[in-house]
């Protein structure tokens, strides 16, 4: 197993916002967090990532406990993208990618950023402060600077939230390319049920912190006699059982 | 260590400076007034005063040292904050480098900063006011290396706090510095001070300093011992500075606070 959450809790003071989930990812697959907000997506996420200490379980990368691994070794072989984590605005987007390229190590940077500019489109405004871009083109320099050093585990936190839909459909498809043509294991954090059930190999369903289901897309939708993810979210997250 | 990494944080802020000439400007504009308001204040002391009167800029100088623990400490913060400031915290802190990196870049990068803005102030006092900083010598070197550990564990220190208590800290690394000023003994002798405050301010690294400084613009003798104590204390006090960010950093993680920190 690839990544390998086991009995993953955490406590803030008192307030219980992940509660003992645990859940596996296979190698090159694409695995989506779903749930209502509050839930613990972004708890979770922040735990994989590092920057929230579990208060119970373990995170096992490839069988090896996340601690063992030092810092600067486990992290880059990850990224990550959301919308609500932002570039330096005064930078410009060729110098935030030049700083992120080389905060990761990356070999043959100049390339590295011209192939990846030319993919996402964002040669045009290259020059331009990162601050001064729409919300599209910003998403689309964050997506760039998440997929620098060619992660192993890319985590995605809603990537397309607040995006029109030709622009969404932009990065969705461009993700699907992406997976087909690198090896890259995919944890996604999204509201969007049509981008789900575009990119993800399974799904989790949390709410309060726990898991209540998993399985396929196609699996869940049957399970719960709804005709879509999107149904089958809402049964999910309004319902007070367990499943 | 790996320098690359500490290279590449160094180059974040000094993009940064050199998008925006308003930047560079404000980082010049505080320690010129400062110099042009000491060197009025310094030149009336010294033809006033008794204590002062057979030495040129004895007040100046302090203010230009001053300034520059000022300086190196608000730069040390100021680089910490625009990443909050920026909403690139999260960023940053998922990024493959280590805590230590982190402050060997932002304590190495908070010098060009200060010498930023404390370059050309210093040279302005020279034909304006007739004094130069160059006086004190080579203990000028020993003097700046101590105010310059000092200010950085400022830094460290409301950094830290940052950390530990998010955006709403930032007062606090504005205030840090005048709140330590007076046991400081920037400008006057620690004879002024009463008694106990004199025992404290002894614990600081700035009343040597500038006790130091005193003495050799007064009495053109260094006292290298004074020199040596005010760098061992700063270097005490720096590594108390490096073992409270770790541990913020540590408290930050457990409560949570690295998510999404921003203004």
């Amino acid at each position: 197993m690839f990544i390998e959450i086991q009995e993953l809790s955490k406590f803030y003071n008192t307030s219980l916002a992940v509660n003992k989930i645990s859940f596996e990812v296979n190698k090159n697959k694409t695995l989506g967090l779903l749930g209502p907000n509050g839930c613990g997506k972004t708890t979770t996420i922040g735990m994989i990532l590092g920057l929230v200490s579990p208060s119970e379980g373990k995170i096992l990368i490839e069988n090896k406990n996340i601690n063992e691994f030092k810092r600067d070794e486990i992290l880059r072989r990850f990224n990550f993208a959301s919308p609500y984590v932002e570039l330096p605005k005064k930078l410009t987007v060729k110098q935030n990618l030049e700083i992120y390229g080389r905060l990761y190590g990356v070999e043959n940077l100049s390339f590295r950023i011209n192939e990846i500019s030319n993919d996402l489109d964002i040669k045009n405004f290259f020059n331009k402060k990162t601050g001064e871009l729409s919300s599209g083109q910003k998403n689309r320099v964050s997506l760039a600077k998440s997929l620098i050093n060619k992660p192993e585990i890319l985590l995605l936190d809603e990537p397309t939230a607040s995006l029109d839909p030709d622009i969404g459909d932009f990065i969705r498809s461009y993700i699907q390319d992406y997976k087909s043509k690198n090896k890259v294991t995919i944890l996604l954090a999204s509201h969007n049920m049509g981008e789900v059930e575009r990119l993800c190999d399974s799904i989790i369903m949390m709410k309060k912190g726990k898991i209540i289901d998993n399985g396929t897309c196609e699996e869940l939708i049957k399970k719960h006699g709804r005709n879509n993810l999107e149904e089958t979210f809402l049964k999910l997250a309004r319902s007070k059982d367990e499943f | 260590m790996n320098f690359n990494k500490i290279y590449a944080l160094g180059l974040r802020h000094l993009y940064l400076i050199m998008n925006s000439f308003p930047r560079v400007l404000d980082l010049i504009y505080w320690p010129t007034v400062q110099i042009f308001l000491w060197g009025f204040i310094s030149k009336f002391f010294t033809l006033n005063s008794e204590y002062y009167n057979n030495t040129v800029g004895v007040i100046l100088t302090a203010a230009i040292l001053y300034d520059f623990l000022f300086r190196a400490s608000i730069s040390f913060n100021m680089m910490f904050l625009e990443e909050i400031w920026s909403r690139n915290f999260t960023n940053l802190f998922i990024a493959p480098i280590k805590i230590r990196e982190i402050i060997a870049a932002l304590t190495l990068t908070a010098i060009l900063r200060t010498l930023i803005g404390l370059v050309p102030a210093v040279l302005i006092s020279v034909p304006l006011f007739g004094v130069s900083i160059l006086k004190l010598g080579l203990p000028l070197i020993f003097l700046l290396l101590s105010l310059y550990l000092f200010g950085i564990t400022l830094g460290l220190l409301v950094t830290s706090g940052l950390l530990r208590y998010g955006p709403s800290f930032e007062n606090i690394a504005w205030a840090s510095l005048f709140f330590l000023a007076p046991l400081g003994c920037i400008y006057y002798p620690i004879e002024i001070l009463p008694f106990a405050l004199q025992i404290i301010a002894k614990g600081l690294p700035l009343v040597h300093i500038f006790e130091e400084m005193r003495n050799i613009l007064m009495t053109e003798t260094v006292n290298y011992l004074n020199i040596f104590k005010s760098i061992i204390i700063s270097l005490i006090y720096f590594c108390l500075g490096v073992v409270v960010f770790y541990l913020s950093y540590f408290g930050a993680k457990k409560r949570g606070t690295l998510i999404n920190m921003g203004e």
